[in-house]
């Protein structure tokens, strides 16, 4: 049997149709050459600028380029903070470590780092959001939906706070692309003024994403070179790649795809609750292809070992870092407990899962939290 | 006859070498997981795949794979040296950079960025050849000189440096030494367990792989630090965040590993064909090769044609796709800023051309480039005032030209 | 840099290129430009005795739009008086050849060279 394949948060496999697109630029000219090869090379990067930007409802120039959500989620914060005079920055406490880190960073250039909490399912807690602005704040940067837990975060309203104490709000929606409707030129009414955005993570290649922003916004480069994308991201555009992410852009279905998953996760955490699980952020709004669940007692790496040996391939935790097993994070900010948080699992599913492979997968899993409690049976 | 426009701009970009694409395409098809993935074979799959070309990368260069950290090309490389190492360095040994006019962009448009942070910077003039004086270059070290970058090869003129005796002075000054070798892969050797070199930048596009990939070779005996630049997950030991691209870190893995095998007989059939295209060329009346012809690699030929200018040069040879100037800023029309360095006039470097040979460049195709050259140098001649003057025995030096 | 056809056509066809001689009395030399400015446009006129332009010749160093926006004025001066040469402008020219902006400098320097073609008449002539 093949490996059934449930982590797409982490990295979603290329649509046939986009490696098609891709073929032809896998071998293209230096898009900044002025021959004809460099041309042809502008003139698919141009092409996929537009792809990206019309499933975002933004415009081909509120694009950067860059070689990622990571990079992506660095020129968004370093890049405006550039031109800003040092004051708070503002971040919720489950940011994605791209954005976390980078927050930390910045201490370093004079930012005082606020943190605010988000309640037990996993959403920003309004008031205090809206308390952490009356001190003086020039960056504010909370994700649209969590990487772990797929809550969905009330952007719109926070953006609006923001804008009131005149502070640039930035949104990682690298989990909420293809997943959930996105429309910059309305979040930007709202007062949201860049976004970051990664292909990988909708069946694009690994090696692209897009910061969308503001062009009233004084954006700085990060890294430096060349020139290109109009000065804000120097280094030879990765052509092949921002052909597929334009391709994987142009080809989404994210209502049809979102009802698609939904289906699937529901019956996939009434399993999982009938077998004892706790699922995390349930009662919140959350992306429709993700869930993230623990069983008391149950260690989450054996129990992700034992069902890859099933043949399912799901995620303990953020696929994002190091071999690190502390317990996530964002649980921890949840106020879920150490020992349970330890044991989390992550489901995240796309158009291309099945009935039949949840199905599978719930008996796969009742199969190996069984045979785990056999053993600890035995060793207690 | 060959097939046009002959491409001769590989120092610009190289084509993926089709090994190459074929090790990347299972990992865009059926291998397609995140190598952070540390929970199912997907991942695990990946990250074999990323280690194996850690080591691959690490072997053409002589290096521990240890001390390879992949980033997104070259220009991040540079950025991620000199700002990390600056940056990390300046408290204790201080906040003078040294760095040569004739880098590349993503060499000085960073060490830019850090004067005005508050650094200082000192932008060494080369010789007429385009070499660094090395005595010049020990004249410009200080006590509180944190870093030094100088490129291995130039992008424009393919000028070598010699990279050995400026580390030795680095070395003895406490000085990091960073050197762009994103031109030199595959074209000279390099060994970095005798090189005394700290931080060293590589490129896969341009040794026949792809683009959106580059490396960094950060020295671990003795160990040197660095502050990232890119925050976020702590991938490749906390120095660059993000997610790795697998299926191009293959390629590059791939393309080295090819550079590594075949780089002697290649290199030797290169010069032949360069050594014809000098030969041919300079049967043209007023051209002049731009920078030191012994001390450069076999693929690049710089020629300034007196009298012409470059644009409508560059649209009269338009099947040939060739440079003038750097790819990355070709698109202004201010004459190379190499050219000028090296104390080239405003005319010999606004009509110079950067031929660069490769991989699938054939005899033929240097045949017909020389006899483009030729009929459209004439051409282009004919046309122009300046080649009428000189040939009038008018020294354009001395004309008074009106303001414009 | 795309290029119209028509600026592309006088690059490919250049018309009227050559010189006159410069030391006739019925003949004006405009230089202008500069090499180290990326451009030298040499335009020279030859009026008969009624005041007309029976011939125009140039050379150009510079870009493919240098070249043609020269070319081109040498069609245009020709049967016109030195009163009705002196009426055409940089932006007819641009006009004509569908010059992008940053291009704009090269019919300047072609009207800035007809200028100086026809003091340089009119001071012999005067002279």
């Amino acid at each position: 049997m093949d490996a059934v394949y449930f982590d797409h948060n982490a990295s979603s496999p290329l649509d046939e149709r986009v490696l098609a697109a891709m073929m032809p630029y896998l071998a293209s000219g230096n898009a900044s050459s002025r021959h004809s090869f460099g041309r042809k090379a502008r003139e698919a990067v141009d092409t996929a600028r537009q792809q990206v930007a019309e499933s975002l409802g933004a415009h081909p120039t509120q694009l950067v380029f860059t070689s990622g959500g990571t990079e992506s989620d660095n020129l968004g914060l370093l890049g405006i903070g550039a031109n800003l005079k040092p004051s708070q920055i503002l971040v919720s406490a489950v940011e994605h470590p791209a954005v976390m880190r980078t927050a930390e960073a910045m201490r370093r250039q004079g930012w005082a780092l606020r943190k605010v909490g988000v309640g037990a399912e996993g959403l920003v807690r309004i008031d205090d959001f809206f308390a952490a602005l009356e001190v003086p704040t020039g960056l504010v940067s909370v994700m649209m939906a969590n990487n772990e837990t797929g809550v969905v975060q009330d952007i719109a309203t926070m953006a609006e706070l923001a804008k009131q104490r005149k502070a640039v709000f930035h949104t990682d929606a690298v989990q909420g692309l293809g997943k959930m409707p996105i429309n910059f030129a309305e979040l930007n009414r709202h007062g949201v003024g860049a976004l970051s955005v990664s292909a990988h993570k909708i069946g694009g290649p690994q090696g692209a994403g897009a910061l969308v922003f503001d062009k009233k916004l004084d954006l700085r480069a990060i890294q430096f070179g060349g020139g290109q994308e109009k000065g804000l991201r120097g280094g030879s555009e990765n052509v092949a790649a921002i052909v597929g992410f334009g391709a994987a852009c142009s080809i989404l279905k994210v209502q049809q795809s979102a009802q698609h998953t939904h289906q699937l996760r529901e019956v996939l955490e009434q399993g999982i609750t009938e077998l004892g699980g706790v699922i995390f952020g349930a009662s919140a709004k959350r992306l429709s292809n993700t869930s993230f669940f623990a069983f008391p007692d149950v260690d989450g790496e054996t129990l992700v070992v034992a069902l890859d040996r099933a043949g399912f391939a799901v995620a303990s935790g953020s696929a994002c870092s190091s071999d690190s097993t502390d317990p996530s994070p964002v649980l921890l900010a949840m106020g879920v407990m150490p020992e349970l948080a330890q044991g989390a699992v992550r489901v995240s599913l796309n158009h291309s899962n099945t009935m039949q492979e949840v199905q599978d997968f719930l008996k796969a899993l009742n199969h190996a939290l069984k045979k785990m409690q056999q053993l600890a049976a035995i060793a207690a | 006859m060959s097939k046009t426009p002959i491409y001769l701009d590989y120092s610009a970009t190289t084509p993926v070498d089709k090994r190459v694409a074929e090790a990347m395409i299972p990992y865009l098809t059926e291998k397609f997981g995140n190598p952070a993935s540390r929970s199912h074979s997907f991942g695990w799959e990946a990250d074999d795949a990323v280690e194996n070309a850690r080591e691959q990368v690490a072997a053409l260069v002589n290096a521990d794979s240890k001390e390879i950290v992949w980033t997104s090309g070259a220009t991040e490389s540079n950025n991620l040296a000199i700002k990390g190492a600056a940056n990390f360095y300046a408290a204790s040994k201080g906040k003078h950079i040294i760095t040569v006019m004739t880098e590349h962009k993503a060499v000085i448009d960073p060490v830019r960025e850090l004067e005005r942070q508050g650094f200082e910077a000192t932008f060494l003039e080369p010789e007429p050849n385009g070499l660094v004086d090395i005595a010049k270059f020990k004249a410009a070290l200080r006590p509180d000189t944190v870093l030094a970058s100088v490129m291995l090869v130039n992008n424009e003129i393919g000028v070598i440096q010699d990279i050995e005796a400026i580390g030795n002075l680095c070395r003895a000054n406490g000085t990091i030494f960073h050197v762009d070798a994103a031109q030199a892969t595959g074209k000279v050797e390099i060994n970095l367990e005798k090189l005394p070199v700290d931080l060293m930048s590589f490129s896969a596009h341009k040794t026949y792989g792809p683009k959106g990939i580059g490396a960094l070779y950060v020295r671990r005996k003795p160990r040197v630090r660095l502050e990232a630049q890119m925050h976020g997950g702590g991938h490749e030991r906390g120095f660059r965040s993000g997610t790795l691209p697998t299926h191009q870190i293959v390629g590059m893995g791939e393309a080295f590993r090819i550079a590594k095998d075949e780089m002697a007989l290649e290199n030797a059939r290169i010069r032949r064909l360069r050594d014809k295209l000098l030969a041919g060329l300079s049967e043209i009346e007023e051209v002049y090769v731009n920078g030191d012809l012994k001390q450069r690699v076999p693929h690049n030929l710089n020629i300034s044609f007196n009298y012409v200018e470059g644009e409508s040069l560059i649209m009269a040879v338009k099947d040939i796709a060739v440079s003038s100037g750097s790819a990355c800023t070709s698109a202004s029309l201010e004459p190379s800023y190499v050219l000028r360095a090296l104390g080239r006039s405003d005319e010999l470097a606004h009509s110079s051309i950067r031929f660069s040979i490769g991989r699938y460049t054939t005899e033929e195709d240097v045949d017909y480039t020389i006899d483009l050259l030729k009929t459209k140098i004439e051409k282009l001649r004919e046309l122009s005032p300046l080649w009428e003057m000189f040939q009038e025995g008018i020294d354009i030096s001395k004309v008074e030209w009106a303001a414009h | 840099m795309a290029y119209s056809d028509k600026v592309l056509d006088h690059y490919e066809n250049p018309r009227n290129v050559g010189a006159l001689d410069k030391n006739d009395d019925h003949v004006g030399t405009g230089m202008v430009g500069a090499p180290a400015c990326g451009d030298v446009m040499k335009l020279q006129i030859r009026v008969n005795d009624d005041g007309i332009i029976e011939d125009a010749k140039f050379k150009t160093y510079g870009c493919g739009s240098a070249i043609a926006s020269s070319s081109l004025v040498t069609e245009w001066l020709k049967g016109k008086n030195l009163d009705q040469a002196m009426t055409i402008k940089n932006s007819d020219i641009a006009e004509e050849l569908a010059l992008p902006p940053v291009k704009i400098h090269c019919s300047v320097l072609a009207e800035d060279a007809i200028k100086a073609a026809i003091a340089d008449l009119k001071q012999k002539q005067a002279a």
